[in-house]
């Protein structure tokens, strides 16, 4: 073997040592960023929910006033009392719909279950401004559609459905969510393994008792967890309450946030003593879900790996389970995306008529191409979703590696710290980032920067989300084989630890683009002139009664997002699937 | 060539206790020699080795490779791993899953901080692939390899820098038994020709009997005995070694009388016997003795020498290559190891004959349980 000699030995490498080694400026930026982003606005949010309002006169003073005429007005109890009735209703309803369709597509042979499949999740693209405008068209008491064709076919002026009320909000917040409800309960049902039920069957053990005994301990944590993600995202949406709620004066804590900050002179104190209220709530919300996806991980554990769930036969039940898919589906995407379709064709807004028809023009699309800010629009929205993915991607990948892979004493306090923009709603995130830096004179304040530190912040719990569900697949030999090998920190985190990373790193980085653009809730307190996003340019086309142009921008937005989500699945199977 | 001194490492466990994993723990391996630690897990052979790569701290002792000092707590020196020029592979090999099998075995190279012009990589690299014969797959994904291939370019790419040490944790335990074998022959084969010294990480006892030079066994932190595997295996220290390589019987006993040059006569539950002490022992001292089933002698007809009994069989197991006998030799059951020619049945008597030398006396530590 000529090799002997040459690969016997070698003087052993030589040892400098190393002041300092520059792996530690990474994770300490990193980690700095997380810390900031996670916990200075919180506080200082709270900070100034307990003082009065800073006047070129008076300077700021400690107070308990805005907590004091927050709850002593019957006016919070009322908001209280609404949003958790617009909250749970949104939540049992969407609840409801999902786990109807989940167990239609996971347990019983309805037809066509794959496509409904890839059909149900279309929703999850329509950002919630448009899907609630879409229905303020279809279900207005004048002018919707719905109404009118019913009105038509029946001969009657009845109003049938009437968005602008707290069931409508219900109904089209519900509907909104469903989609996500869906999800979940579809993976709660894929992780409950049917061998579990049959066992107790085999034991010798009734129906009702194989149902109590067994199937309902077993989803209990995933149906609460479930409800109370929907609630919590409930009484954090922003765009139903705003647009039917305010109208008729149903307000929720959201809308009241955003109107006490609009208002003349702005009331701040008063908005965050809501925004701590909501925040309280939201708080709650998040940690018992915690809780009870922890509790879940312990259920999950006893599930095979590749049962076929037994299935149930509908007979011709079959069929009305087909319908039931049909009716959701144009609830849901057709008659939304065809009403703005429909109307985006019209020169000023009118029902759908012989005339109509004939009236149909591009003008809409023509004046929206030529309004003055659309082109900017689309780039900020662009450019901030490309921002905040990528950044966001990039440090929560170093945060995730220093939870998962280290032993770091209070790494578990990062973690926390990192998820903690989870309780925020987008417009409390928004109204504290739009204090700090009105108080903080750093420059930001009226740019677009203050709107990617929100979005930063908003999202990287998604980020860390995603990066560690791929790091824990990541064996720690893998790491510790390139430091053998003579590999840096830095070398190893590029060339082992980012690849290794890539299904998850692609996967969360789309997602953080399609919410980033999607975005509202937060940018509605912070965009000025010049940093305006699309979601924001749709808003105000809103206010200013421009809803043709509105149509013609929807419809093109939504478009441009499939193509996106189908760029996307392309990438994804292209790059996702290529571990071990 | 490495030598390790007085090492104690700790780890921090699940509830944030401090658990020490290597208790002054020391040896020396002298250039080209494989050593091999052997133990149960738990026992902190890893962890030693871990130790030694640098992936984990000690709390205290030194580490010596040629004349490179790695680690020392008295000194305060602690080499990063990426700075001590080890080899490595790894129990789940860790081969890249994006990396082809040529970029495994080059990044050693390519991450180095001396830099190598690319010809002399692509050189090495061929060199060492031919080395373990993967030089035809060069191209391949490294996914695509079969268990023992990438056991083997684990082997490569611990290899491709020529390290003064190659560290093996546990290397064949993922492999199925018939393909571990014919690897164990390869192994010893590969670190015999290259003459590179190696720390072996093994709890498998055969392994370590049938490749290292010499084994340290060790257990719950600390090391046993330190000997040849057939220094191990014949002359056990203690009842830990004793019962954890190889197969044993224990039988109590007490010492009656020294018998001159290491033997002693005992008292035991089988009888009167002559047997070797490891230890030197007073009489009337508790002992344990350990029998090794191929020692325990069995035949139909009375022999002639010392230490031989009356038995009966109670059972026995046919294994092709040879039978396992459950005997009785008065109310004890003794286990022994004969040729399948010897064909008699259960409930039969026979007779049983012990070597003395073959007969371990020791120490009653009466902390080991045994059966």
């Amino acid at each position: 073997m000529p090799s002997t000699t040459t690969l016997a030995r070698a003087p052993a490498a030589a040892v400098p040592r190393l002041a300092f080694d520059p792996k530690w400026l990474v994770i300490g930026a990193c980690v700095a960023i997380t810390v900031y982003l996670g916990i200075v606005p919180l506080g200082f949010l709270l900070w100034q929910s307990f003082f009065t309002p800073h006047t070129a006169a008076k300077a700021a003073e400690f107070t308990l006033g805005n907590y004091r005429e927050a709850y002593a007005s019957a006016e919070t109890w009322a908001l209280f009392w609404n949003s958790l009735k617009f909250a749970s209703g949104t939540a049992v309803l969407a609840f409801f719909l999902g786990t109807l369709l989940a167990w239609m597509n996971e347990r019983t042979n309805t037809p066509f279950k794959a496509l409904f499949f890839a059909l149900a999740l279309i929703p999850l693209v329509i950002p919630g401004i448009l899907f609630t405008v879409s229905w303020i068209l279809l279900g207005s008491p004048k002018i919707g559609l719905i109404n009118l064709a019913l009105q038509k076919l029946l001969g009657t002026d009845a109003v049938f459905i009437n968005v602008y009320s707290l069931w409508g909000m219900i109904w089209v917040d519900a509907l909104h969510y469903s989609p996500m409800a869906f999800l979940l309960m579809t993976a709660a049902f894929r992780a409950m393994d049917p061998a579990l039920e049959e066992s107790a069957v085999m034991s010798g053990a009734r129906v009702w008792q194989v149902v109590t005994r067994v199937t309902l301990p077993l989803v209990w944590p995933a149906i609460f967890a479930t409800l109370l993600i929907l609630f919590v995202r409930a009484i954090e949406s922003f765009e139903v309450p705003a647009l039917l709620g305010l109208p008729v004066g149903i307000h929720v804590f959201t809308s009241a946030i955003y109107q006490a900050v609009h208002r003349y002179p702005s009331q701040i104190g008063l908005a965050s003593s809501y925004a701590v209220t909501l925040l309280l709530i939201t708080t709650v919300g998040v940690y018992f879900q915690s809780v009870l996806s922890s509790q879940g991980s312990k259920y999950a554990t006893v599930t095979g790996k590749g049962f076929r769930p037994r299935q149930i036969d509908l007979g011709p039940w079959r069929y009305l389970a087909v319908a039931v898919f049909l009716v959701y589906f144009l609830l849901i995407v057709v008659l939304p995306f065809v009403v703005l379709l429909w109307s985006s064709f019209q020169k000023f807004y009118s029902v759908p008529s012989v005339e109509a028809i004939q009236r149909m023009t591009l003008e809409p699309y023509r004046t929206i191409l030529e309004h003055p800010s659309l082109w900017r629009s689309v780039w900020n929205s662009l450019l901030l979703a490309l921002g905040c993915a990528t950044l966001i991607m990039l440090v929560t990948s170093v945060i995730c590696w220093i939870v998962v892979k280290t032993k770091l004493p209070g790494r578990w306090l990062l973690d926390n710290i990192a998820s903690l923009p989870m309780v925020f709603p987008g417009i409390v995130l928004g109204l504290s980032i739009m204090i700090l830096y009105l108080y903080v004179p750093v420059g930001v304040y009226g740019t677009i920067w203050i709107m990617l530190i929100a979005y930063v912040t908003r999202f990287m719990p998604y980020g860390l989300r995603y990066n560690t569900t791929s790091m824990l697949q990541i064996h720690k030999e893998l790491e510790e084989s390139a430091a053998m090998s003579g590999a840096s920190w830095a070398t190893t985190f590029r060339r082992i630890i980012l690849p290794l990373l890539k299904p998850g790193l692609v996967a969360g980085w789309i997602y953080i683009m399609i919410v980033s653009i999607r975005e509202l809730s937060s940018s509605i307190l912070l965009y000025s002139p010049g940093s305006e996003v699309l979601s924001i340019l749709i808003w105000e086309l809103w206010e200013n009664g421009q809803y043709v142009e509105l149509s013609a921008l929807g419809v093109m937005f939504i478009i441009a997002l499939f193509v996106l989500v189908m760029i996307a699945q392309w990438v994804g199977s292209k790059f996702g699937i290529k571990e071990h | 060539m490495l030598s390790v001194s007085a090492l104690c490492t700790e780890y921090v466990g699940e509830h944030g206790q401090a658990i020490r994993a290597a208790q002054d723990v020391s040896f020396e391996v002298p250039p080209g020699k494989l050593f091999t630690l052997l133990g149960p897990s738990g026992c902190g052979k890893t962890t030693t080795l871990r130790s030694i790569a640098g992936l984990e701290k000690p709390r205290a002792g030194e580490i010596v490779v040629g004349s490179d000092i790695i680690y020392s707590s008295k000194q305060g020196v602690f080499v990063p791993p990426n700075r001590r020029g080890l080899g490595m592979v790894f129990q789940s090999y860790a081969i890249w899953p994006h990396m082809s099998v040529f970029d495994n075995a080059a990044f050693p190279l390519q991450v180095s901080s001396k830099r190598i012009p690319k010809m002399q990589v692509q050189e090495r690299v061929h060199r060492v692939l031919k080395v373990v014969a993967l030089d035809e797959m060069a191209d391949r994904e490294a996914t695509k390899l079969s268990g023992g291939q990438q056991q083997r370019l684990a082997l490569a790419r611990a290899l491709v820098m020529e390290p003064p040490l190659l560290l093996l944790d546990e290397p064949l335990s993922n492999l199925d038994a018939k393909l571990r074998e014919r690897m164990r022959f390869e192994l010893k084969r590969l670190q015999r020709e290259l003459g590179i010294t190696t720390v072996y990480v093994t709890h498998d006892q055969s392994e370590a009997l049938a490749l290292s030079h010499s084994i340290a066994v060790m257990n719950a932190g600390c090391i046993e005995q330190l000997g040849s595997p057939r220094e191990v295996y014949e002359r056990p220290r203690n009842q830990f070694v004793a019962d954890f390589i190889g197969t044993t019987n224990f039988i109590k006993g007490d010492v009656a009388a020294a018998d001159g040059g290491g033997f002693y006569r005992i008292v035991s539950e089988i009888g009167a016997l002559k047997a070797r002490g490891v230890d030197s022992l007073k009489t009337g001292e508790e002992v344990v003795l350990s029998i090794r089933p191929e020692d325990i002698e069995l035949s139909e007809s009375r022999r002639d020498g010392e230490n031989i009994y009356a038995a009966t069989v109670d059972q026995k197991v046919f294994l092709g290559e040879f039978v396992d006998f459950q005997v009785m030799i008065g109310r004890r059951s003794v286990q022994s190891r004969a040729h399948p020619s010897l064909r008699t049945r259960v409930g039969e008597p026979l007779f049983v004959r012990i070597d003395p030398d073959k007969c371990v006396a020791l120490k009653a530590t009466g902390e080991w349980a045994y059966e």
